[in-house]
């Protein structure tokens, strides 16, 4: 029993036309789905605001239906729905994790066309610096022969992690709702998660935050490892599958604000998950379906981040050098200045004739 | 006339005094740079604690860099003491005596700097207890604080215990006004009342020996971990199950390399001609080929297998290091200059001069420490997702501030060492002296068979 509000609070990048369409399609989606407990806990009228908002879009009076947690449809002001503030480091439950939940990412890569609006929106909400991206739109190809395809990269949140393994001082962890994240008030700056990560996820904050560009917003509230600012100078940090976005029924920022519902998130133990255009789906009938794969699953890390094969794109993949050049993951040729997808300008998407 | 059994180690005591004079003339010029640049290192610090880690190269895809290098040489050279004095007194070698306290002191401060090398490199330096207070003995850097801390203080307990004779002969000679009072102090606490009795003698004989027999595993587990903080990432080029043993051989290599170096050093500066002898480095010379053609031998099945097996992450590795990618040159520089070359300069026979021996080592030294070098930033910058899929390139050439601080680094050990060999005997006198005084009691034993009855020999 689904009802994403994620999509319209955490699309402070998003634009007001989008957010309609997406109360629309949640509140058409969510009833169809049968059983499963409710997942919507809202925080109405919080006593605190986290800053992760952006600034109140036009029309912020609209009201907004959301499912509480017994289950019944209520209308709220879409301005009196926060974001959730991560909890303290010393709160337990920010090493424990959301009791009975397992949360799930699935990637679509057959309808991702690279625009970056992901990576965008994720940079906004955590005040990421402009060095960095946490959820990297990276242009792969796998064989010369093969078709070139994109391939939105957040942290995979493995069941098997080799960072945790390798810290030293305990202050990257595994939860039991799946999510791993990183205490910057214990890292003591030694990147050993940095060297044992396999997909070059973790980021270091090699100079102080502010002069590398955290804006000053980020300094808003107290730091959580849930929502991993204000950043810490000698730390690392990453993708945190926004578990406090999560725990109120909302959507990470990169799932909410794509324009075209590639990245679904959810939790495994209701066996659903959610994309940004408010489509719900059974979890096990999609990784079933698609033929969904976990990236280098030989390594044993068991991602907790699924990917659904490139087959019959809705979009051209990247623009890519002549083939015989190079094998593996869309290498340098392509990362010309006029096709970097590393921060490409905002709303332009790329599409290769 | 009264037989004294101690003569000899009198008479090489004062000696070895003389050498622990001050510094003069062209010596004070060294020291004088060797300050100045361990001065810059230390600004170089201070600036990378204000600005933080932003200053070196390093980078999210290359997160390690000099520094980590520096670390694995310095923890690799620091097994010189070991070999020398652990192994090689375990052996029964006996040509080792005159250089085992020069060895011990290379391992002391080896790790001292390696040990720094690594606070260095933490983003978190004020949180450097927070690995006591919360560490996970699960991590690989848990198992190096736990075996470098015990190599640690097995080295310095070793280095002093084994020179607590020397430090009575020493008190002894203050007591003569060889020295001021202030050394007198210093050589009479440190020697702990030792006065050469047959009970302390047989007390100290058996500590030593014992504890060449612990810090022998402690050392090969000491650059084993080393090498899993690598070997454990599943990293191309470090994933590896020969790691541990390919550590520990490079250690040892690099260690002998060192204390072949510093022996001719020492020999020069200081006039131990007497002493420190051809032998020593012809010795030396060969175990430093035997452990050169093992290091290749590694070196070989490491990148070989790597090579000929050919799995994607792991050939771009390869491609890099030695296949026409942007460090070809170094590697195939080190493993000719720093591999090849020495073997070839120690294994001809009658022409394995001195000078020879000494280049051969300086050239193995300087290969090891590129080797270190390649083993870590290579495989920084070959991730199994290369950065170039997110439109990033990974460059990395240490920067100023790097240099500076390897500079300020390598010159601390080097002035650590000139200080100790200024206030401590650099030779181990009683060591030396032992057996040519045994000879020496035994000859006088021959020569008066009745008077061995009178216990001469132990007369106090």
């Amino acid at each position: 029993m689904f009802l994403k509000t994620g999509g319209l609070i955490a699309g402070g990048a998003a634009a007001a036309g989008i957010v309609n369409k997406v109360v629309r399609a949640a509140c058409r989606e969510g009833p169809k789905l049968a059983g499963g407990p409710a997942f919507t806990t809202l925080t109405v009228n919080g006593t605190s605001c986290c800053g992760q908002e952006g600034p109140a879009p036009a029309g912020a009076q609209e009201t907004v239906p959301v499912l509480t947690a017994d289950g019944k449809l209520v209308h709220v002001a879409r301005d009196q729905i926060v974001h959730g503030v991560g909890r303290p480091p010393s709160d337990p439950v920010v090493r424990r994790g959301v009791p009975g939940r397992k949360w799930v990412m699935v990637i679509d890569l057959a309808t991702c066309d690279g625009c970056g609006t992901c990576t965008r929106a994720c940079s906004k909400m955590h005040f990421i610096p402009p060095d960095r991206e946490w959820i990297p739109v990276m242009k792969m190809q796998d064989a010369p022969e093969t078709a070139p395809y994109f391939f939105p990269k957040p942290c995979f949140h493995c069941d098997n992690p080799p960072c945790t393994k390798v810290c030293p001082v305990d202050a990257t962890f595994k939860r039991q709702d799946g999510i791993v994240l990183i205490d910057n008030e214990r890292c003591i700056g030694c990147r050993f998660c940095m060297a044992a990560c396999p997909y070059s996820t973790r980021h270091f904050n090699w100079g102080h935050p502010d002069a590398a560009g955290e804006p000053p917003e980020a300094h808003a509230n107290a730091y959580s490892p849930e929502n991993g600012h204000p950043r810490r100078v000698g730390t690392v940090e990453k993708c945190d599958f926004c578990p406090d976005m999560a725990e109120q029924g909302m959507l990470p920022a990169c799932a909410s604000s794509c324009p075209f519902g590639v990245i679904y998130y959810g939790d495994e133990n209701e066996d659903a998950v959610t994309n940004g255009l408010g489509v719900t789906v059974r979890l096990s009938k999609l990784l079933e379906e698609r033929a969904a794969y976990r990236y280098m699953e030989e390594l044993g890390t068991q991602p907790r981040v699924y990917y659904l094969p490139p087959k019959n794109r809705k979009f051209p993949g990247p623009k890519l050098v002549g083939k015989g050049e190079h094998a593996g993951p869309a290498g340098a040729p392509a990362a010309s200045p006029t096709n970097n997808q590393a921060s490409p300008p905002a709303g332009e998407h790329i599409h290769p004739s | 006339m009264p037989h004294d059994p101690h003569a000899i180690r009198r008479l090489i005591a004062k000696e070895v005094v003389s050498t622990m004079g001050p510094v003069r003339g062209m010596g004070r010029l060294w020291v004088g740079l060797l300050m100045a640049i361990v001065a810059w290192g230390g600004v170089a610090y201070a600036y990378q604690l204000s600005r933080g880690l932003i200053v070196t190269s390093m980078r999210d895809y290359v997160s390690w860099g000099l520094y980590m290098a520096n670390f694995v040489f310095f923890i690799g050279i620091s097994h010189a003491g070991t070999l020398i004095s652990a192994i090689l007194r375990v052996t029964h070698a006996e040509w080792r005596r005159p250089i085992t306290r020069m060895a011990e002191a290379i391992t002391v401060f080896a790790l001292i700097v390696g040990a720094s090398m690594v606070l260095i490199d933490m983003g978190r330096l004020d949180r450097v207890w927070h690995v006591f207070r919360y560490g996970r003995l699960q991590s690989p850097i848990l198992w190096d604080v736990c075996s470098i801390a015990t190599y640690m203080t097995g080295s310095v307990l070793y280095l002093y215990v084994a020179m607590i004779p020397d430090l009575a002969l020493m008190s002894e000679l203050a007591g003569q006004g060889r020295f001021g009072p202030r050394r007198a102090r210093l050589y009479r606490v440190l020697s702990l009342g030792f006065q050469a009795t047959p009970t302390q003698v047989r007390r100290l004989d058996l500590a030593l020996a014992t504890m060449a027999v612990i810090i022998i595993p402690v050392a090969v587990s000491v650059h084993t971990v080393v090498s899993w903080i690598f070997g454990m990432t599943l990293r191309p080029g470090w994933h590896s199950t020969i790691f541990g043993p390919y550590f520990v051989v490079g250690a040892i290599f690099s260690g002998t390399a060192a204390i072949i170096v510093a022996m001719a050093i020492f020999r020069k500066v200081s006039h131990l001609e007497k002493y420190i002898t051809f032998l020593h480095f012809r010795r030396l010379g060969t175990l430093l080929l035997a452990l050169t053609v093992i290091y290749t031998y590694f070196t070989l099945s490491e990148y070989l297998t790597a090579w000929y097996g050919g799995i994607s992450a792991e050939k771009r590795l390869i491609d890099l290091l030695m296949g026409g990618g942007g460090y070809t040159i170094a590697f195939w520089t080190m493993a000719i200059g720093g591999l090849f070359l020495p073997a070839v300069l120690l294994a001809v026979p009658g022409r394995r001069t001195l000078p020879l021996i000494v280049t051969a080592s300086a050239l193995a030294l300087v290969g090891a420490w590129v080797k270190r070098y390649l083993i870590m930033v290579p495989t920084m910058q070959t991730p199994f997702i290369p950065a170039e899929a997110a439109g990033r390139v990974v460059v990395y050439f240490p920067s100023w501030v790097e240099w500076s601080i390897t500079a300020g680094a390598t010159s601390f050990f080097v002035l650590l060492y000139v200080a100790f060999s200024k206030v401590f005997p650099i030779l181990s006198i009683t060591e030396i002296a032992e057996p040519l005084e045994a000879a020496q009691e035994s000859d006088a034993a021959a020569q008066s068979a009745p008077a061995l009855e009178t216990a001469e020999g132990i007369s106090p």
